[in-house]
C-alpha cells in the first residue's frame, strides 16, 4: 500500500505571497496603459491633497467656525436647557454601548472609530478653551461601561435595550421640546431650535411620525379593497412625483389656510410637510418589505385560522418591518440631508445658520471655511450612520432571513 | 344526509366579509371626503376673506418682472402665464442637459470604481462617497458663492486658449454659427441622416437573420458622418462653408459672440451633474456587479475579447438591473432642479415663487407647479417603463 502513495510530499499550489512590489505590479503597473493611468491619477491625488492640507492648516481662518460653534450646533436653543441635549447624547451612548455589548460582543474597527470621535471633539473643544470637554469624554466612559454591562448581562439587559431603542425617538422629541411653563423641563419654543439640532430634530420628527402613516399606506396599497388601494396609490404617487420644496412651500403658505383656527409656527409647518413627504417614501419601503414575505407565511396564517387583522399584526408585519430596517436607516440619512431645504423657507437649520453667519460683516470672505465645516458635519453624520448600520447589519444579520 | 339551504344559519351581515369590505371602504372614502371637503372649504373661505378668491384669471395679467435667461421671447409686459412657460422651459433645459451629462460622468465613474487599477478605483470611490453624503443644496450654494461668483472680472477673464472664457458674469464658449451654406447644407444633413438610418436598419435586419449581429449603430453613424463630411467639403469648395466657429471676444465691457452661459445656470448644472453622477455611478457599478461571474468566464472561454464581452454579454444583462434605479435618478434630478432658486436660476419654481411674492397667488401657483412636476415625473417614468419593457428578459 505504501508504494502507491508518492514518496514525495504533495506540495500545495504555490500561493501568491503578499509583497508590496508584487501588489503594486498587479494593481498599479499591470500594463503600459495602467501605468500611465496610475501616474496621472497619482499626480492628481497628490496635488489635491497637498493643496487641501495647505489650505486647512495654513490658509483657512477657522475663527468663523470656532466663534459661532454654539450657533452651528443648536441655534438659539437656550443655555438653561443644554443639559437636556447632553443627557440625550449620553443616553444614546448607553443604548449604543449596551447594544454593542449584547448583540455584537466583540470590538471591531468601527467601534474604535466611533469611540475616537468624542475624544477628538473633546481635544478640539479643550483647545478652544471651553469647559464642556469633559462632558464629551463622559460619552465614551458611559459607552464603554454600558458595553461591558451588556456583555456581562446580555439576557437581563436585552429587553431594556430594545425598550430604550424603541422609546429613544419619542423621548428625544419630548425632552428637547420640554413641557410646562416653568420647572426643570421648561418648554422651549420650536422657533428657538436651530443649527444641527434643528436639522436632526426635523429628520427625527419626519421618520418617527411618518412610520405609522407609511405602514398604513403600504397596507392600503397591498389591499384587495379597490377604494383603499386607489386612495393609497394616489397619495403615494402624488407626493413622490413632486419635489420636496413644493411641499415645504405648501406647508408654509397653505397650511394656515387649511387650518385657520390653529396657530402653527413655521417649524411645525415644515415638520408637517416633511412628514407628508416621508410617509410616501416610507410606504414604498414598507411595501418592499411586505413583498419580501413568502406566500407560505400568508397561507400558514390562514391555515391556523387567524383573522386578516391577526395575520397582519402577528405574522406579516413583524417580519416585513424587520426586513426593512436597513432601508429605513437609508431613508433617515436621506431625510437628514433633505432637511437642508428648510433653509429655503427661511428656517435656521445648519445651512440657514451658515448663511446667517456669512452675512455678518466680521466674517466676510469666509465662505470656504463655513461651507467646508457644514459639509463635513453633514458628511460625518450621513456616512457614519450608513457605515455603522452596514457593519451592524452584517454582524447581526438584520434584514436577512 | 343531505344539506338543505335552510340548514345553514344565515351569516348576519355584520360578519359577512363581503359586506364588511364594502362598509370599510365606504367609511374610509367618506372620512377622506369629509376631511378633504372641510380643508378645502377652510381654504376657499380663507382666501375669500383675504380678498384673493381662487381663480386662474391672474395668469393673463402683465408680469412686470424681468427673468435673467429665457429660451423664448419674454419681457416685463408679458403675462404671468408666459413667465411660467419660461420657467418650465428653463427647467426642461437644465434637466435635459443635466441628465445627459450626469449619465456620461456616472457611467465613467461607475466603471472606474470597478477598475483593476487600485488608484483609479480609489479616486472613484472617494468621489462617490464624498458626494453622496452631503446635501445637494449645500453643494449648490457652495458652487454658486465660492466658485462661479468668484471667477475673475470680465477684463481679466480666465481663458482656455481662446476657446472659452470664464468670468464672474458668465462663461463664454466657442460655438458654431450658421453661415451662407447652411440653408443648403441642412438638407444634405437630413439626407445623410436618413441614409445612415437605412444602413443601420439593413444591418440590424441582417444581424437578426444571420444571428451575427454587426455593430449596426456604428455602421449607421459612420455612413452618416462620411456623407455629411463629403457634403461639407463639396460645399466648401464650390460655394461657402455651412457653419463657421464663432469665437467669443471682448468687445467693450463684455464678451460678444460664441455661446454664453450664466453663472446661475452653470452652478445649478454643475451641481446637479456631479451630485447625480455619484448616484448613477453606484447604480452602474451595482448593475455590472450583478451579472454573475460565470457569464464573464463563459464569454472568455468562448474566446470573446474584453470589449466583446462587455458589449455582448455583460452590458445587456447589466442594463436590466440598471434601468429601474436609473429612472428614479433621472426623476430625482428633474425634481432637484427645483433647488435652482438657491442659486438664482429662473426655473419653474423660482419664477413661481416670484409670482407668489408679487401677486400673492400662492395656492394657484403651488397647484400649477405640482401639476407640472407631476407631468414631468409621469412622462419620464412612462418613457423609461417603455424602454424597460423593450430590454426586459424574455422569460421562458
Amino acid at each position: 500500500m505504501t508504494t502507491l502513495t508518492p514518496t514525495k510530499e504533495i506540495l500545495p499550489p504555490p500561493s501568491e505571497r503578499f509583497t508590496v512590489l508584487g501588489w503594486m505590479k498587479k494593481n498599479l503597473f499591470g500594463s503600459i496603459g495602467d501605468t500611465i493611468l496610475t501616474l496621472v491619477s497619482g499626480a492628481f491625488l497628490v496635488w489635491m491633497f497637498y493643496n487641501l492640507i495647505i489650505w486647512i492648516f495654513a490658509k483657512a481662518q477657522w475663527a468663523v467656525v470656532t466663534d459661532n460653534l454654539q450657533l452651528f450646533m443648536k441655534g438659539q436653543y437656550p443655555a438653561f436647557a443644554d443639559w437636556r441635549l447632553w443627557l440625550l447624547i449620553w443616553l444614546l451612548a448607553v443604548i449604543s454601548g449596551m447594544g454593542w455589548g449584547i448583540f455584537v460582543k466583540r470590538a471591531e474597527m468601527v467601534s474604535w472609530v466611533l469611540l475616537a470621535v468624542p475624544v477628538v471633539l473633546a481635544i478640539w473643544v479643550y483647545s478652544l478653551g471651553r469647559t464642556s470637554w469633559w462632558i464629551l469624554l463622559m460619552v465614551d466612559v458611559i459607552a464603554v461601561v454600558s458595553y461591558f454591562l451588556g456583555k456581562r448581562y446580555p439576557h437581563k439587559l436585552a429587553r431594556l435595550t430594545y425598550l430604550l431603542m424603541l422609546l429613544y425617538m419619542p423621548l428625544v422629541i419630548l425632552v428637547v421640546r420640554g413641557f410646562g411653563e416653568d420647572g426643570f423641563m421648561k418648554y422651549v419654543p420650536t422657533n428657538l431650535w436651530g443649527g444641527l439640532l434643528l436639522s436632526l430634530m426635523l429628520a427625527i420628527f419626519a421618520i418617527f411620525f411618518s412610520f405609522p402613516i407609511g405602514v398604513l399606506l403600504a397596507l392600503g396599497r397591498q389591499s384587495k379593497l379597490p377604494a383603499l388601494k386607489t386612495l393609497s396609490i394616489l397619495y403615494i404617487e402624488l407626493i413622490r412625483g413632486v419635489p420636496l420644496i413644493t411641499l415645504l412651500f405648501m406647508g408654509q403658505l397653505m397650511l394656515p389656510l387649511f387650518l385657520p383656527d390653529v396657530s402653527i409656527d413655521r417649524v411645525i409647518r415644515a415638520v408637517v410637510a416633511m412628514i407628508m413627504f416621508a410617509a410616501a417614501y416610507m410606504a414604498e419601503n414598507v411595501r418592499g418589505g411586505l413583498q419580501s414575505i413568502p406566500r407560505g407565511q400568508y397561507e400558514a396564517a390562514d391555515a391556523i385560522g387567524l383573522s386578516g387583522f391577526q395575520k397582519m399584526v402577528f405574522i406579516i408585519l413583524p417580519q416585513a418591518l424587520r426586513a426593512v430596517i436597513p432601508v429605513l436607516v437609508g431613508q433617515f440619512i436621506g431625510l437628514f440631508k433633505d432637511t437642508s431645504l428648510v433653509y429655503l423657507v427661511g428656517l435656521l437649520d445648519l445651512l440657514g445658520i451658515a448663511r446667517g453667519v456669512l452675512a455678518n460683516p466680521n466674517y466676510i470672505g469666509r465662505q470656504l471655511e463655513v461651507f467646508a465645516f457644514i459639509a463635513l458635519i453633514y458628511w460625518v453624520f450621513s456616512y457614519g450612520m450608513s457605515y455603522a448600520s452596514r457593519r451592524l447589519e452584517s454582524s447581526l444579520g438584520v434584514g436577512e432571513r | 344526509m343531505t344539506f338543505k339551504k335552510s340548514d345553514h344559519a344565515a351569516v348576519p351581515f355584520w360578519r359577512d366579509e363581503r359586506y364588511l369590505q364594502i362598509i370599510v371602504q365606504v367609511i374610509v372614502v367618506a372620512a377622506v371626503a369629509v376631511a378633504g371637503y372641510w380643508l378645502v372649504r377652510n381654504l376657499l373661505t380663507g382666501l375669500e376673506d383675504l380678498g384673493i378668491p381662487l381663480s386662474f384669471r391672474f395668469l393673463g395679467i402683465e408680469a412686470q418682472f424681468d427673468i435673467g435667461e429665457t429660451l423664448i421671447d419674454y419681457s416685463r409686459t408679458s403675462t404671468y402665464a408666459r413667465a411660467l412657460l419660461v420657467g418650465i422651459l428653463n427647467t426642461i433645459r437644465v434637466s435635459f442637459l443635466g441628465i445627459i451629462f450626469a449619465t456620461l460622468f456616472g457611467v465613467i465613474v461607475g466603471i472606474a470604481r470597478l477598475s483593476k487599477n487600485w488608484l483609479v478605483s480609489t479616486i472613484a470611490a472617494i468621489y462617490v462617497e464624498a458626494l453622496r453624503n452631503i446635501p445637494l443644496l449645500v453643494l449648490l450654494v457652495f458652487l454658486s458663492i465660492t466658485v462661479f461668483q468668484k471667477l475673475p472680472l470680465v477684463k481679466n477673464a480666465l481663458t482656455l486658449w481662446g476657446w472659452a472664457f470664464l468670468t464672474n458674469r458668465g462663461i463664454y464658449i466657442v460655438w458654431p454659427q450658421p453661415a451662407g451654406g447652411w440653408d443648403v447644407y441642412k438638407w444634405f444633413l437630413l439626407g445623410s441622416f436618413i441614409i445612415g438610418l437605412i444602413v443601420a436598419i439593413v444591418k440590424y435586419r441582417e444581424g437578426m437573420r444571420t444571428g451575427r449581429m454587426p455593430l449596426y449603430w456604428l455602421w449607421g453613424f459612420v455612413v452618416f458622418s462620411v456623407l455629411a463630411a463629403i457634403a461639407w467639403l463639396v460645399l466648401q469648395l464650390v460655394a461657402e462653408p455651412p457653419l463657421y466657429l464663432d469665437f467669443p471676444s471682448l468687445q467693450g465691457r463684455n464678451f460678444k459672440g460664441g455661446k454664453s452661459l450664466t453663472p446661475e445656470f452653470m452652478a445649478l448644472f454643475t451641481g446637479l451633474v456631479i451630485y447625480t453622477s455619484a448616484f448613477i455611478a453606484e447604480v452602474v457599478r451595482a448593475g455590472i456587479q450583478a451579472v454573475s461571474k460565470g457569464q464573464r468566464e463563459a464569454a472568455t472561454a468562448l474566446g470573446l475579447t474584453g470589449f466583446q464581452t462587455m458589449r455582448l454579454v455583460i452590458f445587456p444583462q447589466a442594463m436590466r438591473v440598471i434601468i429601474p434605479p436609473l429612472t428614479s435618478q433621472y426623476l430625482n434630478l428633474t425634481k432637484n432642479s427645483s433647488l435652482a432658486i438657491a442659486v438664482g436660476y429662473p426655473d419653474l419654481f423660482a419664477v413661481g415663487s416670484t409670482i407668489i411674492n408679487q401677486a400673492g397667488r400662492s395656492v394657484e401657483i403651488i397647484l400649477i407647479m405640482m401639476g407640472v412636476y407631476l407631468t414631468f415625473s409621469l412622462l419620464t417614468s412612462l418613457f423609461m417603463n417603455w424602454y424597460n419593457k423593450h430590454t426586459r428578459l424574455v422569460e421562458r
